[in-house]
């Protein structure tokens, strides 16, 4: 194990005789106790220190208005609405939800398909058009928010909105999930 | 018959450069290694994308936890004025009878996790008792009640006029409602630019977002 050897080299430089060797200590420290303590501290700071300093997500909201001219139309074929509920589970619909027999666009996914969904709805729709409504409903974690979010950086999606969710929605993400067990 | 004779290594390695990288990494984690104080409340943030940096600036920080509770805290770069401003608006405002002692305890650890009304009560605990108590959180929910808006208010007007950040620090379990509250707080003090604080994580690959990275460098 490690050691200093500090001593003990004469170099050939012989003591006359008659002159009292006096007896040689050993120099030679046993240095294996201090190893121990330095691997366990190093295990301990590797433990607790926090390499990864948090970082920050931006996020802008928009200001509230009761004015109709002020709100930002979206047109019908650019939007894609995603609902976030309860256990991870994400629903959308493309354009105006229709739960008619006929035209139900109301379609259900998790955070692993949201991606592709929305991959999809950027390329078949042109940049202007394009826009993405969030509502969470109160089942949904703060969780699902930030990484619905994230979502949307990670698509470089630049038009995006976190809005109430309406009451309809939340009826049909109710029946939905009941049916579903 | 003669033996073929094998030198004789020494088994024995030099361990010295071993033990000098050991310490010189010890050393790396004790200097590394920032022991932040224990928070009042446990919060796992989630994890974005996002590469920004937090910065330990002038600035609001508003925290959700698992149960639905809200904290507002104040964080100052330097100087504890502010903060001491606003406990001391709010004591003359809402007649509280905090002592200077009791307002100089807070600025060292200025978390409000109660409602205005018992934020006496809390200060007048001793630090075991505080530890022991469970706080019940700031009022958020309707905006008759909602205290987050007064405390954002009173902070906003006491850093008079410096940049400051508005961070808002969830747990995965927090419930979307409270964050909507938080969020409904600050925008009726006109604030509509949040710091959302998260855990970084990795850009999965062949996104959009991963094309830009990579071509930015």
């Amino acid at each position: 194990m490690a050691s200093l050897d500090t001593g003990g080299g004469d170099g050939g430089h012989k003591k006359s005789v008659g002159v009292k060797k006096a007896k040689k200590l050993s120099t030679r420290v046993d240095m294996t106790p201090m190893v121990d303590l330095g691997f366990l501290l190093i295990t301990f700071f590797i433990f607790t220190s926090t390499m990864s300093t948090p970082t920050t997500l931006d996020l802008f909201m928009p200001k509230d208005t009761e004015k109709d001219e002020e709100l930002n139309k979206a047109k019908e074929s650019g939007a894609l609405t995603i609902l976030l509920a309860k256990d991870n589970n994400v629903y959308y619909y493309e354009g105006q939800l229709s739960v008619d027999d006929a035209g139900n666009n109301f379609k259900s996914t998790n955070f692993k398909g949201i991606r592709q969904v929305i991959i999809d709805k950027r390329r078949t729709t042109p940049e202007e058009d394009l826009v993405i409504v969030i509502k969470p409903n109160e089942e949904a974690t703060y969780k699902n928010t930030v990484d619905i979010l994230d979502e949307m950086t990670i698509n470089q999606i630049k038009r995006f909105a976190l809005v109430d969710i309406l009451e309809v929605e939340n009826e049909l993400i109710k029946k939905t999930q009941e049916s579903g067990e | 018959m003669p033996s073929v004779k094998i030198p004789k290594h020494d088994t024995e390695n030099d361990m010295t450069p071993f033990v000098d990288v050991a310490f010189l990494i010890l050393a790396f984690f004790i200097m590394a290694t920032k022991f932040k104080p224990p928070d009042a409340v446990e919060i796992n943030p989630p994890s974005s994308v996002s590469s920004k940096e937090l910065q330990q600036k002038d600035g609001i920080m508003v925290s959700m936890d698992k149960d639905g509770r809200t904290f507002f805290a104040m964080q100052v770069e330097k100087d504890p004025a502010p903060i001491q401003a606003v406990l001391q608006n709010m004591n003359t405002e809402r007649n509280l009878g905090l002592t200077d002692g009791e307002i100089a305890e807070f600025i060292k650890d200025p978390v409000v996790g109660v409602p205005i009304a018992q934020l006496k009560q809390y200060m007048g605990l001793s630090e075991d008792q505080k530890k022991s108590f469970r706080m019940p959180g700031i009022p958020v929910e309707d905006s008759a009640t909602n205290e987050l808006y007064i405390w954002v208010r009173d902070a906003v007007s006491a850093f008079s006029g410096k940049k400051i950040n508005y961070m808002i620090k969830g747990d995965n379990n927090a419930k979307y409602p409270n964050f909507k509250n938080v969020l409904s707080a600050f925008k009726r003090n006109e604030i509509f630019k949040f710091q959302l604080i998260t855990a970084p994580e990795d850009v999965p690959v062949g996104t959009e977002l991963y094309k830009v990275r990579r071509a930015g460098g």
